[in-house]
């Protein structure tokens, strides 16, 4: 296969990857690292590479659209990105050191478990609009924009909303992902925010995050220009289209698809991976 | 009118940073697209091998190299430029950010931000 239809089939790819990546919230390197070892047979580091930049183009494409809608915390993302920005710096450095197969088992393992996050009913209850006081005082709280008009929200459990963020900043780093489904589990989950201000706000760090690893990736070799190109071009066109969808989609259907094509791909990179490892 | 303005100036905020996080995407692929374009049809018909890892040669994973490679108008030089303008987004937006707490004479928030912001260059810079 020449450069020209490489190009060609994977920008096809990337494009819907960056559609369901950035409607679901989920990015779009879950799919994008899969598709480039499984179908195009792309060595991991590479796809890793590769992938961050993309992660980057969809978290900047569509958080353009979200902060202007309102939906996006600002002060929550940036105190949150210490967390981020530190452990995917780590990540990225235990990235060098790792064996790429072990590197694919536990991206598959990790792509299952964000398949289970994501797929599990959402919960609005417990939703509060008084912030606890170490919130309070990071002057977290804020309102989103309904059909009735804005809504305020308060903020809770910060620590553990950043220590899930911590996690999220070394799997980013380390897979090469976004880590949104990890992101909105701390937002939504433990610190209570209401879902579409987490899934903006995680979609906001993401771009902040990636960048934080990108750099390193860049600096060690491990970005290859014609690979990437088609990847951003075409994960760039498809989440601004997936941006212009997410007010009032069907999110938690279209995260049971996700969620299910999510596991079949999880499967393949661990068994993938396994198999590399022994039979090597 | 003291309560009222910090809410206007988020909103603000919010809107200068959508703007530019929409300005960096739109330039840096414009930038990769044009290097595409340029590999392409000089380089469009060979074959590539991605499966064994080599990792990429000097020239084209540190700024300097990287820009000079671009200046040079060499393809794979250009795309890689828009790839660091789009890795540069992300700073710029962090950086602005740093500039509106500063505005808003937000000390804590000041601090947040510069942490983030030197984690970035760090990686940027590293070697």
């Amino acid at each position: 296969m020449n450069v020209l239809i490489l190009t060609i089939l994977i920008g096809l790819g990337s494009s819907v990857a960056g559609y369901l990546g950035s409607l679901t919230g989920l990015g779009g390197g879950f799919i994008i690292i899969p598709m480039l070892t499984l179908a195009f047979g792309v060595d991991i580091r590479y796809a890793i590479g590769t992938s961050l930049i993309a992660v980057i183009a969809t978290s900047s494409g569509a958080a353009a659209a979200y902060v202007r809608e309102g939906f996006s915390n600002i002060r929550i993302g940036m105190f949150l990105e210490i967390a981020t920005t530190a452990g995917a710096v780590v990540g990225a450095f235990l990235a060098l050191r790792l064996p790429t197969h072990a590197i694919a088992v536990i991206f598959g393992l990790v792509l299952m478990n964000s398949a289970y996050l994501s797929g599990r009913p959402q919960d609005e209850s417990g939703r509060t609009q008084v912030s606890d006081r170490f919130a309070a005082l990071l002057k977290m709280n804020g309102a989103y924009p309904t059909p009735h008009g804005p809504k305020s929200y308060g903020v809770r459990s910060v620590p553990a909303g950043f220590g899930l963020m911590a996690i999220a900043g070394v799997l980013s780093g380390l897979l090469g992902i976004g880590s949104g489904a990890v992101k909105v589990l701390a937002m939504d989950q433990a610190m209570r925010l209401p879902f579409k201000v987490s899934t903006a706000t995680s979609n906001f760090m993401i771009g902040v995050t990636a960048a934080a690893s990108a750099g390193i990736y860049l600096n060690k070799g491990y970005i290859d220009p014609v690979l990437t190109m088609p990847v951003v071009l075409g994960v760039l066109i498809g989440s601004m289209l997936g941006a212009r969808h997410l007010f009032g989609a069907e999110t938690r259907k279209l995260r049971t698809i996700f969620g299910a094509v999510i596991v079949v791909l999880a499967a393949e990179m661990i068994y993938s991976g396994l198999k590399g490892w022994i039979i090597k | 009118m003291n309560t009222a303005a910090p809410a206007s100036m988020n909103h603000r905020m919010e809107f200068i940073i959508g703007g530019l996080l929409r300005a960096g995407v739109v330039f840096s692929g414009s930038v990769v697209f044009l290097g595409g374009l340029v590999y392409l049809s000089r380089h469009g018909l060979e074959t590539v091998d991605y499966r064994v890892f080599q990792g990429e040669p000097e020239g084209l994973c540190h700024v300097g190299g990287i820009v000079k490679n671009a200046l040079a108008m060499h393809g794979r030089g250009l795309i890689q430029l828009g790839l660091l303008l789009l890795i540069a987004t992300p700073l710029a937006r962090v950086a602005l950010s740093l500039f509106a707490f500063a505005y808003q004479r937000d000390k804590l928030y000041v601090a947040v931000t510069l942490f983030v912001l030197g984690v970035l260059i760090y990686s940027l810079l590293c070697r």
